[in-house]
């Protein structure tokens, strides 16, 4: 896969986020110009000036299509790499709403527009309402006479067009939750280009409305935006029935998935309360959340959130081989790969071959070679440990782990990078000089 | 150099992305009716006639009631169903028997029908039963001319006669 399709879509959700706030923000603008009144509603956004409300309303409308094509792109990317399950149930589960939020949202906002368009839309999902029986009454009736709609209608959609857009905000705010350091700003090379292109479409083919809602005719041919409102051709070439079915069925599926395609977990990480000194950086580093105090300051695993990832490990300052102990216990540690069991293969490598000591991530685009020590992340790696190689006799370490954006346990490379550059605890040593690689660094002593 | 090899990576990824999204917010046009078609609209809320007719309460059942629940008529809650039937050119579209909302069957009956139709002249006639019997108390036939692409509206309206034709 090329490189910058695999970074881009590393960046899918805060993606999301990003076109999130650009409609929340051209929104804003539009709603400042919108006239909520039956009378005046779309002669409001026909007057809308060609060169900035124009391009803005354009901008709002590409930008609800690439936060569908992020969203899907997103859910599938994590549903093929298998992150729905274990530990990641939470953050699957609360993201499977947002996808209805999402579509319901946008859906809502094409009604605002009051072309035949919007009557479309509106009509349909108000039917699909009816034959669940959703309403006292057929909500489809508000929309079938010029004397049955009002004004107090627009205050309705208006409502709903800001209403479920916050409802989706703060299930983006959970979906998050259980994410260290979650990522929701985009970087601003791909930020910047999302903007170009929306920017682009936007001048390059300016979205228009179609004729004025008319309740006494049915539009013969509309042109939809099949990104949100797929769902209504796809109710009238099947029945509302056959929708509902599709629409139940699929959040069910998707918010059972964790449960039907669970496997075994590795096991948690412990903490040895004699070794934690509270000091906290486990709980700074770990990329799930797992980690929390207890009351006495020190480390509390809480082991249905753990990736056995073993970065909490990597981060303990009482993780390094210089303690004079036989057997190494960490304040934070993998049950079965232990800090101990790191020391000791270490120690076989530097006595085997020690001019080559290689520290390699399971999840590397190449796998360990032999001789080569395997680490479940590469920040599971405590940097005291570099330094150790070094003094005893190897001329040069190499760690390998994951290239830019594709870390297994999301935060693997970002923590190496700061700890080998100093920038963050527990840090290599000043007289260990780190070298750069495309996906890891090389070591010597100064 | 490296940069500008961004950009174009950029811009590889981008351009199509722009397109799949220029393309698809606007077309296919879809036809919610076919081409010479027109719509038909059955469409109302009624309330029902009671199931059972009231019915005075004798002197020894009112001394029986709290002196505040003493109503002189016993009027049972529950609706008749509604039932509905449309023809189009003498042919039975639609039959439904509709049963009145709520737990106690004294709410509204709803109906609501989705018709197309091909444009041109039809005799449409629709008949409404609200009380129980087997005749309909309410019905009405019109010959209508239905141009492509427009609704005919069937309400009902008790208080205004029966069936309301909106076209």
């Amino acid at each position: 896969m090329p490189r910058h399709l695999q970074l881009m879509l590393r960046y899918l959700g805060t993606l999301g986020f990003l076109l999130f706030w650009l409609l929340a923000a051209s929104g804003i603008y539009l709603y400042i110009r919108f006239d909520t009144s039956v009378a005046g509603a779309y002669q409001s956004i026909g007057d809308l000036e060609w060169w900035f409300g124009g391009v803005l309303r354009s901008m709002h409308r590409y930008a609800a299509d690439a936060f569908v094509v992020v969203v899907l792109a997103h859910v599938v990317r994590e549903l093929l790499a298998g992150r729905f399950r274990g530990f990641r149930a939470y953050s699957w589960v609360s993201g499977v709403p947002l996808v209805w939020l999402m579509y319901a949202s946008g859906i809502v906002g094409y009604w605002l527009v009051w072309d035949a368009r919007s009557q479309f839309s509106a009509l349909a999902t108000a039917e699909w309402m009816f034959s669940a029986g959703i309403g006292a009454e057929p909500m489809a009736r508000n929309f079938l006479g010029a004397e049955q709609i009002s004004d107090r209608l627009f205050s309705l959609f208006v409502f709903l067009h800001i209403g479920l857009p916050l409802a989706l905000l703060a299930g983006m705010w959970v979906h998050v939750q259980r994410l260290g350091q979650p990522a929701t700003v985009t970087p601003r090379r791909f930020a910047l280009g999302a903007l170009a292109l929306l920017l682009v479409l936007a001048l390059l083919r300016p979205v228009a409305s179609e004729v004025r809602w008319d309740p006494g005719a049915v539009p013969q041919t509309v042109s939809i935006d099949w990104f949100l409102l797929f769902l209504h051709p796809l109710m009238y070439a099947t029945s509302p029935a056959v929708l509902w079915a599709l629409v139940l069925g699929t959040t069910i599926l998707l918010a059972a998935l964790p449960w039907l395609a669970r496997r075994p977990r590795l096991p948690a990480a412990v903490v040895s309360l004699e070794n934690c000194n509270g000091c906290g950086r486990c709980i700074a580093d770990c990329p799930y959340e797992a980690v929390t105090r207890q009351p006495d300051r020190r480390a509390l695993v809480l082991a249905d959130r753990c990736a056995a990832c073993g970065i909490c490990a990597g981060a303990c300052p009482s993780a390094t081989p210089f303690r004079s102990v036989a057997e190494l216990v960490s304040g934070i540690d993998l049950p079965d790969f232990t800090v101990q069991d790191l020391r000791r293969k270490l120690q076989a490598a530097l006595d085997a071959h020690p001019d080559r000591v290689v520290f390699r991530c399971e999840h590397a685009a190449q796998p360990a070679a032999g001789g080569e020590i395997a680490l479940r992340c590469l920040a599971m790696l405590p940097p005291s440990f570099v330094e150790y190689a070094l003094r005893r006799g190897a001329p040069r370490v190499q760690a390998v782990g994951c290239r830019e954006g594709a870390c297994k346990w999301r935060l693997g490379m970002d923590l190496c990078a700061e700890r080998f550059t100093g920038t963050r605890e527990p840090h290599l040593r000043r007289n260990v000089r780190a070298e750069k690689l495309d996906d890891g660094y090389t070591f010597a002593l100064r | 150099m490296k940069q500008a090899l961004r950009i174009v990576a950029q811009l590889a990824l981008y351009l199509p992305l722009m397109a799949l999204i220029g393309y698809f917010s606007t077309a296919p046009k879809f036809s919610p009716v076919g081409e010479n078609e027109a719509l038909l609209r059955l469409s109302f809320i009624h309330a029902a006639q009671r199931k059972a007719p009231c019915r005075e309460r004798s002197a020894e059942e009112l001394a029986k009631l709290a002196p505040n629940m003493r109503a002189a008529l016993d009027c049972p809650r529950e609706r008749s169903p509604v039932v509905v039937e449309l023809e189009l050119d003498g042919k039975l579209v639609l039959r439904r028997e509709v049963a009145p909302a709520g737990l106690k069957r004294d709410g509204n009956a709803t109906v609501y029908l989705r018709l197309p139709v091909p444009a041109g002249r039809h005799t449409v006639a629709v008949r409404l039963r609200d009380r129980p019997g087997e005749d309909f108390n309410y019905t009405r036939a019109e010959t209508v001319e239905l141009a492509p692409g427009r609704v005919l509206l069937i309400d009902f309206a008790a208080a205004q006669g029966g069936f309301l034709f909106r076209g």
